[in-house]
């Protein structure tokens, strides 16, 4: 008679259990931007399509997401079934064979409608390793009435020449206003990022195609010199410590005249609830100097299946759905087309309707397209990547780098003494890791 | 004999310990006013003290983004249960020291405080492979065992400091009428050191509470304690103090209410055998 209940409670426990059981539970790691954290507001829609499956969201900051997902693919952990990875991970993973190739995306997913420069800087040897969520390049940002009242009109395309010139004639330090923000925090993605893309345009270049570091270059230079003498002539106090943030803050504040900073900026800058200078902002392409080759950069958060995954298939079901034109038109259906996750897509630049809701949708297309991961510099390099180079070393190397050129933004070092720093270490940790024989 | 105290200097050392302990404190009360601030407001210059337009959006973002709940408890089980068994191996360990010293005693003190001089990041990669192979990753007790591995040789200090005040004449006496070695330690020695076991606990957790390297590597969704709850709200790109400031009164107010009624145990605790 006991016996009963008993069977009763250890039949219903192996249901629920098998019931368990027959759930996928992916676990994906992601970092915080707000284009991120809106898709899992939007998730209902995916798990409703999809009703095996669940989702376990691991959301991080850039640089803490970047340790704990390096640490889980290096060691094969298999922590996490999807991860959120950029454009400098990507050809890296790749090649060790760290990451599963995305070849059944569906029928609908149309591969060919990816932007080419982000497709591009996503795949190797003609694969895709990972589906861009959203794509970013960088543009200057100005303010129209400064630049009204200074009797300047901003090209579409300006050159450093005209960068410089409209800066220090906005540049008022009496009242704070000066000419151009920029980056000069030390870091390989802070000011490394700026100044690898803008040294691109002045014609200089990481390696040769011996991987032999340039920084002993003319080209280099004239980069570090202009930068230096810009922000000393026209740039805010205390810029040797200025990232992405502090340069948002001094141009949402109105004391900056230009900020050539990342396209997803524009958002923020024209956003009256926080800017007090949304309705003033304009748009150009980020300068160049005549080479061929403008000082922009590329980077895009993307959506990667690790090898060490055991669910592969569900992941990449999800991965489709977050990357689909579909994902887009559920955004723009529940808030609005301008927050539809911007630079993967060109259908959505033909959109009349994003075009009308963004209006910076037409220099951060142009923008992107101007930069080529493959290709970036005007001379011929052995490694792939606008800002960065995709080797394994350089977020050591970058970081060291951008120390020395912080030091010399700050004054603590000659340009030409922290070039010479920049060349002697870099060619050191390039022995080091066996580039140069 | 005790010091007669004038009513100027005793206004004097009241100012001063005020104006130290604001200082001290401002760090927090700063992140806690900037929690009801707008992001605008949170980076405004100059900033604005308290007149400003309290709000509560952020705390109300933070509970639609992440399980704020699963967190705390994540951080209770493991921040008590890693000091709970370190206790539970410190205690023996800080007995035979204190009171068994043999020549090497002072070495292996030593030894065991050298364990902390390493670099964390430097054992990161062999301990995850130990934690993959063995299912530990992202679970409770993989993090309990690293946090008690981690803070022992604090406790085991501790406790050492401690019970070296205690005069070894009151366990032999015990041991004389017929004690056994358990008894003597649980009925004779630990309710003579209660204060600086009391004080140790409370620091240790308050340490394993704040944990952040072993607690963000070993971790992804399941075990993840406040510290990753916090590192889901700074960003390089984009405006995130005030959200951030939230994150972290929420992350501190169950540590910051235990200390302050336990904050009694715990000066007595520090301060025990510090005046002879």
């Amino acid at each position: 008679m006991t016996l009963r209940p008993v069977l009763l409670g250890v039949c219903t426990a192996l249901l629920l259990g098998s019931s368990a059981y027959a759930q996928t539970k992916l676990t994906i790691a992601t970092v915080n931007n707000g284009d991120m954290i809106r898709m899992q507001k939007l998730t209902d829609d995916f798990t409703s399509k999809n009703p095996g499956v669940t989702l376990d969201w691991v959301t991080m900051e850039e640089n803490v997401l970047r340790q704990k997902v390096t640490t889980d693919i290096a060691t094969k952990g298999g922590q996490y079934d999807i991860m959120t990875i950029g454009t400098y991970e990507v050809p890296i993973w790749a090649k060790q064979d760290w990451l599963v190739p995305l070849d059944n995306l569906g029928d609908n997913y149309d591969v060919d409608d990816l932007l080419p420069a982000i497709r591009g800087g996503l795949s190797l040897d003609g694969k895709l390793y990972a589906a861009p969520f959203y794509g970013e390049s960088s543009m200057v940002m100005y303010r129209k009435d400064l630049f009204e009242k200074a009797g300047l009109e901003m090209p579409d395309a300006p050159t450093w020449d005209f960068i410089g010139e409209a800066a220090r004639k906005i540049t008022d330090k009496d009242n704070e206003v000066y000419g151009v923000c920029l980056r000069g925090k030390a870091g390989w993605g802070e000011n490394m990022a700026f100044l690898t893309a803008m040294s691109n345009s002045f014609g200089a270049r990481w390696f040769d195609d011996k991987w032999q570091p340039q920084f002993n270059s003319d080209e280099w230079k004239a980069t570090l010199t202009t930068y230096i003498d810009l922000m000393n002539d026209a740039g805010p106090p205390g810029a040797s410590s200025n990232g992405f943030n502090e340069n948002l803050a001094l141009f949402q504040s109105g004391k900056c005249g230009m900020w050539i900073d990342a396209t997803v900026a524009a958002s923020f800058v024209t956003n009256p609830k926080d800017s007090t200078v949304a309705d003033q902002v304009g748009f150009a392409l980020a300068p160049d100097n005549g080479l061929g080759k403008r000082g922009n950069w590329l980077w895009a958060w993307s959506l990667a299946i690790p090898a060490g995954s055991q669910k592969q298939e569900a992941a990449e079901k999800f991965i489709a759905w977050a990357t689909s034109k579909t994902y887009a038109e559920l955004v723009a259906s529940k808030e609005g087309w301008a927050n539809v996750p911007p630079g993967t897509r060109k259908s959505l630049y033909d959109n009349p309707k994003y075009q009308e809701a963004a209006s910076f949708a037409k220099m951060t297309l142009e923008s992107i397209n101007a930069a080529d991961p493959n290709n970036p510099t005007v001379d011929p390099v052995p490694y792939v990547g606008v800002q960065f180079v995709a080797i394994p070393e350089f977020q050591g190397i970058g970081t060291a780098v951008g120390q020395q050129f912080s030091a010399a933004l700050a004054g603590n070092v000659t340009p030409e003494q922290a070039l010479q720093n920049a060349q002697q270490l870099t060619e050191r940790e390039m022995t080091k890791g066996g580039y140069i024989k | 004999m005790a010091r007669a105290v004038s009513t100027k200097q005793k206004l004097v050392y009241t100012v001063i310990g005020w104006t130290v302990g604001l200082l001290i404190f401002f760090p927090i009360l700063w992140t806690i006013l900037t929690s009801f601030k707008t992001e605008g407001e949170a980076i405004a210059s100059p900033p604005s003290f308290v007149l400003f337009d309290w709000t509560l959006e952020n705390y109300a973002e933070v509970q639609v983004r992440s399980d704020y709940f699963k967190h705390v408890m994540n951080s209770i089980i493991i921040s008590f249960g890693s000091t709970f068994i370190g206790l539970l191996i410190a205690i023996p360990a800080a007995w035979a020291m204190a009171f068994s010293p043999t020549k090497r005693t002072k070495d292996i003190l030593m030894w065991m405080l050298s364990t902390k001089m390493l670099p964390p990041v430097g054992v990161l990669v062999p301990i995850y492979l130990i934690y993959r192979d063995g299912g530990l990753l992202d679970t409770q007790i993989g993090l309990i065992i690293v946090l008690t591995m981690i803070n022992l040789p604090i406790i085991v200090w501790m406790l050492f400091t401690y019970f070296k005040d205690i005069p070894s004449d009151i366990l032999e006496a015990a041991r004389m009428d017929g004690a056994s070695l358990r008894k003597e330690i649980i009925h004779v020695l630990i309710p003579m050191a209660i204060p600086g076991i009391a004080s140790t606990l409370l620091l240790n957790v308050i340490l394993a509470w704040n944990e952040a390297f072993w607690t963000l590597n070993l971790t992804a969704a399941d075990a993840a304690p406040l510290t990753a709850f916090i590192a889901s709200y700074s960003s390089p790109e984009g405006l995130f103090w005030a959200k951030l400031s939230a994150a972290s009164t929420l992350a501190i107010a169950p540590i910051l209410v235990l200390g302050w009624f336990s904050q009694k145990q715990l000066v007595r605790g520090l301060t025990f055998g510090a005046v002879k």
